[in-house]
């Protein structure tokens, strides 16, 4: 029960920080904001965010909620190829202020910040669920 | 979320002496050639295609109606000139109190914003940020279209095809030279007499529409250069259009829509050389810079003027007032003709910026040498040339007397040299602490040049000597270059490094990752760098306005990969000399002599930023060249220099309906060493067409081979050599087996291609086979990086010739159609194609690749000709290993020369010459660029054809 409260509200996190991403991104496109400071911000959160959630999925492991891990694998899978197929850099994160300009990089970007929206909406709905459903069931 | 930029510009309400010490009349216009371009010898625009000169008479009452812009349709002119002429002058009190109430408000914003934005982010506003004249879409759903990306979703090549030796299955020897007939071709039914039939009736068609079946064409190649095509518009316009060579575009009748662009297969992109040194430049000096107020684009020939108070802008289609001052054409001293202003006449205009377009005041030019002195880097002796060469040309560095210049060395060190007024001899300083680098005495490192000529010469004299002792063989270049930074970041400038091998020491330290026997395999071979130590310097660098130029002399590898990107990313230009060394190679030192000249002595523009508009509908996708891309459309580019092309991909964002024509802008803000702020701009005007046989009727064959080129670096660096490969490949037969189901309405057997791309498949194969996509273990993996660096640099016209060389015979000379330039009779002799083929014995031929040339002498050349070229009685007494002609009084030596230094002339760069013979050991880089014939490891052209035939009609 607890670890879904907690995921619930890391989720909830999560939500808000695609948001951002994706409003960055935005602000990329239509010129407000400089490269290099946007990836200096957007940088230090990614690493940040892949360890939780990859916490919780060994918190679901060690839970057996196995149903909730299968959900989240994918995630994770995609987390680690994401982040071994990042340009060369000597610090964290994903961003290279020099390629995000391309209209695709851009594109893929936001693309993966919705998808991700769209993901946590989802886990947040079905960790409430979970959440109630423990509660009631005990 | 929209915040209008456009506020934030502040327009002058009264005409107020600019900051730059510009003390002309605000009303008054110059028109000159621009004073910052010496009268260079090696201008390479013909006389005859400059802009129209603007002082020509003109005519004082009104033309009747310009023709509507595009090709002359029956209906209304939309885009075209008032008839009505507007004789009395309008009401001026009145709008101009209008104007002042309104300028008033912007002033106010832009003081209000101005404060508290960044130095980086308002350059933005300076050039004129404007907000994206196209709201932007949902992002979910944007994009999904657009990334065409070299050959992302082609079908990969049968195994055939990559490792040709001769005897691969399935595929036919093919004959390694062309058959004489038809005959013996591959299509038996197509006899000789259907051909003729069929030209026959093709000849009666516009040569454009004229098809060719290019297995039968056995020669494409046209004798004379290749023209850039003429865009289909009408000729009043097109007599105003931009320069091919300045501004280029791919498709030279752009597509409708986005589907249209994909339907044809080929990629939709500019190719632009914005600071090209022109002969003829007009410059505007004026108080107003008259651009449209929401897109923020300068006013160009191909707006329309709705009447005479009002113009509309042709990017935005917005509807502007025409500023009072505007009103009155000072050419001609006539009121009340705006449209006959030279902003309005000519495409490539130079404006000279008030202060609003500083961020600061011009900063003084500052030139920084930053030497690598290590034991390895004197023995090449790079030193000394260097030193000479900058003794040489130390008066003709442009800049003004407030230049200022300074010099760093290192090796496991780094060592300043103090040039403060007073001293004697220069004073060495030298800092080994390269953890934690510091700048001793900041103020005497970088001096005024004309104050401190004498010890600084004393220096240039003496600093080849400094170090030959030395056995120091680390190289710290990393610090150096933070040092070198730290130095000039105040003032901004231009760095000169000089590298001989890899830094080893400090940050930056790098390692060898050049496996000789994994050459051959394009799979793992490193084109990434392998630290960010250099690009994030190199974005420092950006933000300060500090351009890093790369000179790179090593004999082993040096990881240009890694090092290139300080250059790249701060805007500056790679040199790279392969195994330099002054005395086993000296036709190098002499390459770097004059390169050095040019380099030194050339036009140069500081705290540069070009945008690049165009018109609603069109969105940029992605830049190729040396710069940091601030925003969708803005360039930074701290240095910008003659020499440096750039390449745009563009995309069809909404589709362009009840457009004739778009236009697309490109406006280069700089300082020039003078210190003066000006904005140099290119507009030009292209139709819209909503057929497929259109956009295949227009295309530019060159210009889609140099941005393809760009592209497969691109994606040579993120996926592999190999995928870029066959993206290329792909290119052709997806444009062709496009082209064969959707224009050909009868389908012939052949391959069939449009006219504009029937050089297509020859100049991809030529790409093949250039060193940077080539396969084979002959070329040094800092060779193909420097060949990939150029073509993502170098303006398209010598990346073509890097591409696809130019081959002539020179034993047969003549002064039929010869070219007269100044007392100079120059021959005209025409282009072969690159087949041994064309070769005979008896004939002398020269190969100009752009950055090197080889002449070839045939066995049995005539004993005549080797005699009164290269003074030596017979073939067989001609040197080895011979780069130069010696100048002797013949007229076949003087035409040669001429022709030879005339090819030379027309280039920054300087090729050498090498003259071979039969047994010479340079003959198979000769042969390798023989395009047209097999190698080792490539098809030969008429190989690929069959190639692309197969996979064309599948």
């Amino acid at each position: 029960m607890h670890i879904y409260m907690h995921t619930r509200m890391h989720v909830y996190t999560f939500t808000h920080a695609s948001m951002c991403k994706i409003i960055a991104f935005d602000e990329l496109k239509t010129d407000y904001k400089n490269p290099i400071d946007q990836c200096n911000t957007l940088n230090p959160l990614v690493l940040p965010e892949y360890l939780i959630h990859a916490f919780f999925c060994v918190m679901f492991l060690c839970a057996a909620e196995w149903l909730t891990l299968g959900l989240n694998m994918p995630l994770l899978a995609y987390h680690i190829w994401r982040y071994m197929s990042r340009p060369v850099m000597s610090g964290p994160g994903l961003y290279d202020p020099t390629t995000i300009m391309n209209a695709d990089i851009l594109a893929y970007c936001q693309k993966e910040g919705w998808c991700k929206l769209a993901f946590y909406l989802l886990s947040f709905f079905y960790y409430l669920y979970g959440m109630i459903y423990v509660l009631v069931s005990s | 979320m929209v915040v209008p930029r456009m506020f934030l510009r502040a327009v002058p309400t009264q005409p107020s002496a600019s900051s730059s010490g510009n003390t002309n009349p605000p009303t008054s216009y110059q028109y000159a050639a621009s004073p910052g371009v010496p009268p260079l010898p090696n201008s390479y625009m013909k006389p005859g295609s400059a802009p129209p000169p603007v002082s020509q008479p003109l005519p004082s009452t009104y033309p009747p109606a310009r023709p509507p812009l595009g090709s002359p349709p029956s209906g209304g002119p939309p885009l075209g000139r008032p008839t009505a002429a507007i004789t009395s002058p309008p009401n001026s009190s009145v709008s101009q109190a209008l104007l002042n109430s309104a300028t008033n408000q912007e002033g106010d914003a832009t003081s209000a914003t101005g404060d508290g934005s960044l130095v980086q982010n308002s350059y933005d506003a300076i050039e004129g940020g404007g907000f994206m004249a196209s709201t932007h879409p949902s992002p979910a759903s944007q994009n999904l279209k657009m990334g065409r990306s070299v050959g992302y979703s082609y079908p990969s090549l049968p195994p055939g095809y990559q490792n040709t030796s001769p005897g691969v299955p399935g595929m036919q020897p093919p004959p390694m030279q062309y058959p004489d007939g038809p005959q013996s071709f591959h299509q038996p039914a197509l006899g000789t007499n259907h051909l003729a039939a069929s030209m026959g009736s093709l000849s009666l068609q516009p040569e454009g529409v004229r098809l060719v079946n290019l297995l039968q064409e056995r020669n494409i190649l046209p004798t004379t250069p290749l023209q850039a095509p003429i865009p289909n518009l009408h000729e009043d316009i097109q007599k105003l259009n931009c320069n091919p060579e300045l501004f280029r575009c791919t498709l030279t009748n752009i597509p409708q829509t986005q589907a249209l662009l994909n339907k044809a297969k080929l990629p939709l992109g500019l190719l632009l050389h914005p600071f090209k040194d022109l002969s003829q430049l007009p410059v505007v000096t004026s108080s107003t810079i008259v651009r449209c107020r929401s897109c923020r684009t300068y006013i160009n020939p191909f707006v329309s003027f709705l009447d005479q108070r009002r113009w509309k802008c042709n990017l935005c289609y917005r509807v502007n007032d025409v500023p009072e001052e505007f009103m009155y054409n000072p050419v001609t001293r006539v009121y009340g003709e705006p449209h006959k202003r030279p902003e309005v006449q000519n495409a490539t205009i130079e404006f000279m910026a008030p202060s609003e377009y500083m961020l600061r005041p011009p900063q003084p030019p500052v030139y920084l040498f930053v030497f690598d002195v290590s034991h390895n880097a004197i023995e090449t002796g790079y030193l000394d040339t260097v030193c000479k060469s900058l003794l040489d040309n130390l008066d003709l560095l442009p800049g003004n007397t407030r230049t200022k210049i300074g010099f760093i060395t290192f090796d496991s060190t780094i060592h300043f040299y103090s040039l403060q007024e007073g001293l004697s001899q220069p004073q060495m300083l030298i800092v080994s602490d390269i953890e934690d680098v510091f700048i001793p005495m900041p103020e005497n490192l970088l001096v005024n040049l004309n104050e401190n000529k004498e010890l600084i010469q004393d220096l240039l004299r003496t600093l080849p000597q400094m170090f030959t002792k030395s056995l120091e063989t680390q190289s710290a270049l990393g610090p150096a270059l933070q040092a070198a930074f730290k130095l000039m970041s105040p003032t901004g400038g231009r760095i000169s490094v000089f590298q001989t091998q890899l830094p080893s020491v400090g940050v930056g330290a790098l390692k060898s990752r050049e496996e000789p026997n994994q050459r051959a395999s394009a799979k793992d071979i490193h084109l990434t760098p392998s630290t960010d130590f250099y690009k994030k310097l190199a974005l420092d660098c950006s933000g300060q306005q500090v351009a890093v130029d790369l000179f790179l002399l090593s004999g082993q590898y040096s990881d240009l990969a890694s090092l290139g990107c300080i250059s790249r990313y701060s805007a500056g230009s790679i040199y790279y000399y392969q195994s330099y060394h002054h005395k086993h190679n000296p036709v190098q030192v002499e390459k770097l002599q004059k390169e050095l000249k040019r380099y030194l002595t050339r036009k140069i523009g500081f705290e540069a930023v070009m945008r690049i508009r165009c018109t609603k509908g069109l969105s940029i996708h992605t830049f190729h060249g040396n710069f940091f891309v601030r925003s969708t459309d803005l360039l930074s580019l701290p240095n910008v220099n003659p020499d440096a092309g750039y390449a745009v991909q563009m995309s069809v964002e909404e589709s362009l309906t009840d457009m004739q024509v778009v236009s697309f802008q490109s406006a280069l803000l700089y300082t020039s060493s003078k210190g003066e702020r000006r904005i140099r701009v290119h507009t030009m005007c292209l139709p819209v067409v909503t057929t497929l046989s259109d956009v295949y009727l227009g295309a530019d064959v060159q210009a889609i081979t140099g941005l393809l080129a760009n592209m497969a670096v691109d994606r040579s660096v993120s996926a592999s050599l190999s995928d870029a490969r066959d993206a290329l490949v792909n290119a052709v037969i997806d444009s062709l087996s496009a082209y064969r189901a959707s224009v050909l309405s009868v389908q012939q057997p052949g391959l069939m291609a449009p006219f504009s791309l029937r050089l297509f498949p020859l100049y991809v194969l030529a790409l093949l086979k250039q060193k940077a996509f080539q396969t084979g273990t002959t070329t040094r993996l800092d060779e193909r990086i420097f060949t990939m660096c150029q073509v993502k640099n170098q303006p398209l016209i010598y990346l073509m010739l890097m591409t696809h060389p130019s081959l002539y015979r020179i034993d047969n000379l003549t002064d039929e159609g010869a070219l007269n330039i100044s007392d100079r009779t120059i021959p005209q002799p025409p282009i072969l194609q690159l087949s041994v083929e064309k070769l005979s014995r008896d004939g002398a031929y020269l190969m100009d690749a752009g950055s090197v040339m080889f002449m070839w002498i045939g066995k049995n050349c005539g004993q005549n000709f080797i005699n009164q070229v290269f003074g030596v009685p017979n073939y067989a007494s001609i040197p080895q290993n011979m780069t130069h002609l010696p100048e002797l009084d013949t007229a076949e030596s003087t035409r040669i020369i001429a022709f030879i230094s005339w090819l030379r002339e027309q280039r920054p760069f300087f090729p050498i010459l090498y003259i071979i013979r039969d047994e010479s050991p340079l003959k198979p880089s000769f042969l390798q660029n023989m395009i047209e014939d097999r190698t080792e490891s490539a098809l030969s052209y008429y190989e690929f054809l069959l190639h692309i035939q197969q996979q064309v009609n599948k």
